[in-house]
């Protein structure tokens, strides 16, 4: 690889990483809160395996960056300030009810699997490598969060009025994901990463119709709707107040 | 630095039998396909282990467990590195473990060549009265790779290994 896309490709990689550790810290809220027991043990695995995978992909941009793997995820995770973060907004949002919790996971966990298919035939062997690894779990994510997107949006008034509510307020933030990286045409040239026009496409084709087979209408989206990666709501300081309180405290403490 | 007395590594694989899967003791590291290699490096002693779930939280456990055994066999320099590729499979599971698993209650993993989406729809039978009357209650349990069943046929609950 060309060493002038290294550090492209490590901050492609940590917004990755960026979206599935705020993804995961949010899911950690509802640890002892969800409605039943069944899915208070699947949310807390979720978030289990985000925060391994966002280790793992952190530890990929340190090696891109001639940084240390060992200390690198830590020190992304826990002494960054909002404006450095890349995640795109859906995943810091707070975590609603449990319709809104549940089709936010499923909408990121079929972008996910969609772009891990994807990254498994990257020429940066270490991406394609984990991502072969990571796509095998995440289907058991994907598999999980469908059936409770169609159990939803088909059960009762109640439950498909909730889910219709966290769609329309969902899907302008999903588009995010597919907001252009920096450099995107150099990363994608040169075989390293998918095109995001690519992603959206796919999808969109794989989530619009589960969703209308779901019983849900997609709302329309207006282009001035979507932010970049560098824009965050208020949610987030709020977020790594608590998700980072321990680690300032206390820097390089163990238990 | 001190030189790693004479090892062989068939004698550190020996040794490795006994460190136990952190949350599953009753089966080895080495059963579960977990550590993949064994090698001399110079005077080091290289590990290679590869995760079953990449979130697992035992690792860390994993590799000190690793460390504590070669110590105690007298290497002094050892090294654990952890690769992806190829990432584990449920079917490096040994025969031999596959039993232990069935024995402690949890349901070993269906055999599957390759592909485990193939064989999540297949039928479960119970570990305690061998019943394929069994129902998934959650695609999720205790550990990450483990999924939460139930059998109609003698009313027991029981978990899963999850194919992979």
């Amino acid at each position: 690889m060309d060493d002038k896309l290294k550090p492209s490709l490590a901050v492609y990689l940590i917004a990755l990483a960026d979206d599935e550790l705020i993804l995961a810290h949010r899911h950690s809220e509802w640890c002892g809160h969800a409605p039943i027991l069944e899915e208070d043990i699947a949310f807390s695995n979720l978030c289990l395996d985000e925060i391994g995978h966002a280790t793992i992909w952190y530890q990929l941009a340190a090696d891109l960056l001639g940084e240390d793997r060992e200390t690198y995820p830590d020190q992304l995770a826990f002494f960054r300030d909002a404006e450095d973060f890349l995640n795109i907004q859906m995943v810091e949002l707070p975590i609603g009810d449990w319709a809104f919790s549940m089709l936010r996971q499923y909408l990121f966990d079929a972008y996910e699997v969609i772009h891990l298919e994807r990254l498994v035939t990257s020429k940066h062997k270490p991406i394609a490598e984990v991502a072969t690894k990571i796509r095998n779990e995440e289907l058991y994510h994907l598999r999980h969060t469908r059936a409770w997107v169609h159990r939803l949006g088909l059960g009762t008034d109640e439950s498909r009025t909730r889910m219709q509510r966290a769609l329309d307020e969902l899907w302008p933030y999903a588009l995010q994901l597919f907001a252009s990286p920096d450099n995107e045409s150099l990363l994608v040239e040169a075989g390293l990463i998918p095109a995001s026009t690519a992603l959206q496409t796919a999808w969109i084709t794989s989530v619009v119709s589960h969703l209308e087979e779901s019983g849900l209408k997609i709302p329309p989206v207006r282009q001035s709707d979507l932010t970049s990666r560098n824009e965050h709501s208020e949610h987030l300081p709020d977020l790594l107040a608590e998700m980072q309180k321990v680690a300032r405290l206390v820097p390089g403490g163990v238990w | 630095m001190t030189k790693t007395p004479a090892l062989t590594i068939d004698q550190i694989w020996q040794a490795l039998e006994a460190v136990k899967d952190p949350e599953i003791p009753v089966v080895s590291l080495v059963e579960m396909g977990i550590i993949r290699d064994v090698a001399f490096q110079q005077d080091a002693v290289v590990v290679t282990m590869t995760p079953t779930f990449s979130g697992c939280p035992a690792l860390k456990v994993m590799a000190d467990d690793i460390t504590t055994c070669l110590k105690n066999l007298g290497a002094d320099d050892i090294r654990i590195e952890t690769v992806f590729d190829p990432p584990w499979t449920s079917e490096w599971i040994k025969p031999a473990a596959r039993e232990k698993l069935k024995g402690i209650g949890l349901a070993p993993p269906p055999r599957h060549n390759g592909d485990f989406q193939i064989v999540l729809l297949d039928p479960v039978a119970c570990p305690y009265c061998d019943s394929e009357n069994t129902s998934m209650r959650n695609s999720f349990g205790p550990t990450p790779c483990r999924m939460i069943f139930y059998c109609n046929n003698c009313q027991q609950p029981f978990e899963q290994f999850k194919p992979l």
